[in-house]
């Protein structure tokens, strides 16, 4: 086990760098150069140019993405240059919880959603209540994200004032207790949560139902059923460990599409986390912080799948790793 | 030589066929017992005819639209839906309607463009892979896991915002960032037919690699392909709107779905204007679901692992 994980970390190495290289590449396709959006107009092109070699922007790509590399790997990204002077890993450490507050509530959230409401559809396939799960599940993930978040603003924050529409907690409010802070950044959370997770609980409802109905019609289950089991004991203790297995899969391979989700919910909702970071800097060109966010992103896309899969392995005790 | 032999055996076969009594509606072909399969799944029928209208609409934009695409009128700005203008005029003056109908061409066309673009990607990624083996599956096989790892609206974005954003480069960025499944369709197809011995035959009658892929391979990856290209069309519809919607994709004055929606960021164009978000962002709900519920149909027409 412990191998199998250095191994994968080993391969998370030329997903990171495919990433990086190829955003690096992006933002060199920039029309005109970094530091015409930094200097002062009034100082002389030589000026400009001297300053160009001294950053050496003047040296081919690929060396410049070289130093860039032997930096980040020593875990300096470089400046921001819209936040003047602070560091890149400074501003994306005060970003990154709440993506992950954000991004983990709805995978959990969705998931304990998603098992029973998939179990019970395919207990009951062809019935009105099966074909009612598929249709909304389909309906689930063709709703626009950012459309789920404005009608949810529209209704709960507008019309019946029930829930904040943005930010993360109240602004200008002191909190005596952790606690009360706490209540406070939930309710905040309420409406992003249900945007980011709509679209989740329906594709995990809709791998259950056809992972369970596959498990549901082998000889194993009929099997279970013929010994005399309840019908609750055969679907929840034999068929749904089974199904289970490649909706864990699938729970690591859609980790790109939450954090696509994430970012247009925390655009929609100001929720500030990678995501806004991520639109505040790119109308700004901040191109060392686009660098790091695309960076921690796929980083944690990638943990992410790695987390899925060491859980695979326990659920099913016949993966060995080695 | 050989084709003209088998095309005669053929014939003969069939013409036995009729000799026997069979009329020609009695012979089933694949594409029939699809169509029946197909034609059994009510919603299925109902998400084409609802994507039909839709089709129909976006082309006779210029027939029904009531007022011109970009005509600004200050003095009607910002009015609730009438029936001088049915779903009300944007904060320009223009009218709604008319914007929604163009701008359905556009998003539709992008969504459209851009999977055929991964198309075209994909397969040819696939077919390398499948065909040669080796050394080059094991490279893009690795691009492909990159690619699926991306967290891709992230790098649509950064890409948008600096490549400069228009319908162009929206299309090119989507198209690029989802070939991956498409390859991996042709790839998989690819291995497991690339032993059989009809392929070995092409190979002996002298067939060149070309026209083995193109005419004996692929033909067996069509229908997967076609059935994801469908579903991932509608990603792409999604993926068009989310980017024009935060003002990197398709760029007004030509509307889009998505930006007729932008200036709902501002809070008080969202609580104020609804007529602004509400038609726009439903016909983007109700065109991707119809497409998925066909690209769904499809797949369930084709799945050879239903079959009664």
């Amino acid at each position: 086990m412990k191998q199998y994980i250095v191994r994968r970390f080993l391969q998370m190495i030329p997903t990171l760098l495919g990433t990086t290289f190829i955003v690096f590449v992006i933002i060199n396709m920039a029309p005109g150069s970094p530091l015409s959006h930094m200097v002062d107009p009034t100082i002389s092109a030589e000026a400009i140019e001297r300053r160009r070699e001294q950053l050496g922007l003047d040296r081919p790509l690929l060396q410049r993405y070289g130093s860039w590399l032997v930096e980040a790997v020593q875990g300096n990204l470089g400046y921001s240059t819209r936040y003047r002077g602070r560091l890149v890993t400074d501003i994306i450490q005060t970003r990154l919880g709440p993506t992950i507050i954000l991004t983990f509530s709805s995978i959990i959230v969705s998931f304990i959603l998603a098992v029973p409401i998939g179990v019970i559809s395919a207990t009951r396939q062809y019935s009105a209540l099966d074909y009612s799960v598929v249709v909304s599940a389909i309906a689930g993930v063709s709703i626009p994200v950012f459309f789920l978040g404005i009608v949810l603003i529209y209704l709960f924050g507008f019309q019946l004032g029930w829930l904040p529409v943005g930010g993360m907690a109240a602004a200008g409010v002191r909190h005596p207790t952790w606690l009360s802070y706490a209540a406070d950044v939930a309710r905040h959370l309420v409406l992003p949560l249900v945007t980011l997770t709509a679209a989740n609980t329906a594709r995990f409802v809709r791998f259950t139902r056809s992972s369970m109905l596959e498990v549901i019609r082998q000889d194993y289950v009929r099997t279970a059923r013929a010994k005399g089991l309840s019908e609750r004991v055969v679907i929840y203790r034999h068929a749904l460990r089974n199904a289970l297995l490649p909706v864990v899969t699938i729970l690591g391979l859609s980790l790109p599409f939450l954090f696509s989700g994430a970012v247009i919910t925390e655009a929609v909702f100001a929720w500030p986390g990678m995501g806004t970071l991520l639109i505040e800097s790119v109308s700004l060109r901040d191109y060392g912080l686009l660098m790091g966010i695309n960076l921690f992103l796929a980083v944690l896309v990638i943990i992410g799948n790695l987390l899925a899969d060491i859980f695979y392995s326990v659920v099913d005790p016949r993966i060995r790793y080695d | 030589m050989m084709r003209r032999i088998i095309a005669k055996l053929l014939k003969s076969s069939a013409s036995d066929n009729s000799l026997n009594g069979a009329k020609n509606d009695d012979i089933v072909s694949p594409g029939k017992i699809i169509w029946k399969r197909f034609r059994r799944n009510r919603i299925a029928i109902v998400g084409s005819v609802v994507l039909l209208v839709l089709i129909v609409l976006a082309i006779l934009a210029p027939v029904i639209a009531p007022y011109e695409r970009d005509a600004i009128e200050l003095a009607r700005r910002e009015q609730a839906p009438s029936s001088e203008h049915l779903f009300g005029t944007d904060r320009q003056g223009r009218d709604l309607f008319t914007r929604v109908l163009y701008g359905g061409r556009i998003s539709l066309s992008v969504g459209l463009v851009a999977s055929s673009l991964q198309m075209v990607i994909g397969v040819i990624l696939g077919c390398l892979a499948g065909y040669y083996g080796k050394w080059i599956d094991t490279i893009i096989m690795r691009i492909t896991d990159m690619v699926i790892a991306f967290p891709f609206l992230a790098l649509a974005i950064t890409a948008a915002a600096i490549l400069g954003p228009s319908i162009y480069n929206t299309m090119l960025i989507i198209g690029l960032l989802t070939w991956t499944e498409t390859c991996r369709l042709v790839r998989g197809q690819f291995l497991s037919i690339k032993q059989m011995e009809y392929i070995e035959a092409a190979k002996a009658t002298g067939a060149s690699e070309f026209r083995i892929v193109w005419r004996h391979m692929l033909p067996n990856a069509w229908a997967p392909v076609l059935i994801s290209a469908t579903l991932i069309m509608a990603t792409a519809i999604l993926v068009e709107a989310a980017l024009s919607y935060l003002g990197l994709g398709v760029q007004a004055p030509i509307p889009s779905w998505g930006n007729i929606l932008e200036p709902a960021r501002s809070m008080v164009v969202l609580m104020n204007m609804w007529w602004l978000w509400l038609p726009p962002g439903f016909l983007i709900f109700i065109s991707v679901l119809s497409i998925n519920l066909v690209g769904d149909g499809l797949r369930d027409a084709l799945d050879p692992r239903l079959k009664n």
